[in-house]
């Protein structure tokens, strides 16, 4: 390993120390809790849509979420270890079958829903 | 007082995140083995300098007259050597090794270096150029720049008119970068932004010209081993 992929490796272990980052894929529906700065405030607000790619790796790795706010589609792009994170829950996994789910955004209402992808249940232990 | 600068290989760059969440684009340099090697003084040289050598050198690809230059400074033999004139006071011991926490986080610095060569660049690439249209009669030149000049007076081409030829691969100093971190156990400088030149180049960082030096900064420089 080079000298600068261990420096990716130590900061990305610094900026999710203590923090889970839920395993998700494209499809999947995410409720992600962002941390917002109002002068010396700092609050909690939930962005809430469909993940239409993940894109990178390891510390450069983002993801984008696309919700429909108002009549208008809204796309916001996230660093996965992004300390303005406060965390992100998977509310609903999506079946899809590619990767970038770019044909979304020329799709409204019935057409541009995503069929429920069952997961296995974790072994009752 | 002026300081020494340091030398420093370029290794690539990378993003760091600070506290409020917001990433920072980073150049990470590593300053290795970087040594004092000689002395340029008034009386001898007619200026004040400190001659800094980094990296490593087999012994054997070092010709003879430099390998007695470094073992008259009882350093091994160096990669490469660069002069920093400083002020009287700012002389480091010969044979000190100079450490990333010469510089402090916040401090603002000059970083000078060989920029990637683009070989022989046409006008539009070199100087931003616009070409010429893609239409309207013009054929096999859309690419070039246009006049070169006025009329019969002057007559000529100025000098440093803007056309193509040879780009980058020449010195450039990029000023006013911020130290982001240090690291002094592996002696890397993290530095905000891009700096001249590829990966694994060397280049050099100096106090910024155009800021105060932070009183936190070591004076005359940061350094090991080999006391005055």
């Amino acid at each position: 390993m080079n000298l600068i992929e261990t420096l990716e490796a130590e900061e990305l272990a610094r900026v999710t120390a203590g923090k889970t980052i839920p395993a998700f894929r494209p499809g999947d529906t995410l409720r992600v809790n962002v941390k917002i700065k109002e002068g010396e405030r700092e609050r909690v607000q939930a962005y809430e849509g469909v993940c239409i790619g993940r894109a990178g790796s390891g510390l450069n790795e983002n993801f984008t979420v696309r919700k429909i706010s108002f009549g208008e589609g809204v796309e916001r792009i996230f660093p996965v270890c992004s300390p303005s994170i406060d965390s992100i829950t998977v509310v609903r996994n999506g079946k899809v079958r590619r990767a970038k789910l770019y044909y979304l955004r020329d799709r409204r209402g019935r057409s541009a829903r995503i069929a429920e992808r069952v997961v296995a249940r974790p072994a009752k232990g | 007082m002026a300081r020494t600068g340091l030398i420093a290989r370029k290794l690539g760059m990378m993003r760091v995140f600070d506290e409020n969440g917001t990433h920072i684009p980073v150049t990470v340099l590593q300053v290795d083995r970087v040594q004092v090697v000689a002395h340029r003084t008034r009386e001898r040289d007619g200026y004040v300098a400190l001659q800094i050598g980094g990296g490593f050198r087999k012994p054997k690809n070092a010709g003879n007259p430099l390998r007695g230059h470094f073992r008259k400074a009882e350093v091994e033999p160096k990669e490469v050597l660069t002069e920093f004139h400083v002020a009287e006071d700012g002389l480091v011991p010969v044979g000190a090794t100079l450490t990333a926490n010469h510089f402090v986080v916040g401090q603002k610095v000059d970083v000078s270096g060989t920029t990637i060569g683009k070989g022989f660049a046409g006008a539009m690439k070199r100087w931003n150029f616009g070409g010429l249209r893609a239409t309207h009669g013009v054929s096999l030149s859309h690419r070039s720049h246009g006049s070169t000049g006025q009329r019969q007076d002057p007559g000529k081409v100025f000098k440093n008119k803007k056309m193509a030829g040879h780009m980058g691969d020449k010195r450039i100093t990029t000023q006013n970068l911020t130290v982001v971190r240090t690291d002094a156990e592996r002696n890397l400088v993290m530095i905000k932004g891009a700096v001249p030149g590829s990966a694994g180049r060397w280049v050099e960082i100096r106090d910024a010209v155009k800021h105060a030096l932070p009183e936190a900064a070591p004076k005359p420089g940061g350094f090991t081993g080999r006391a005055a």
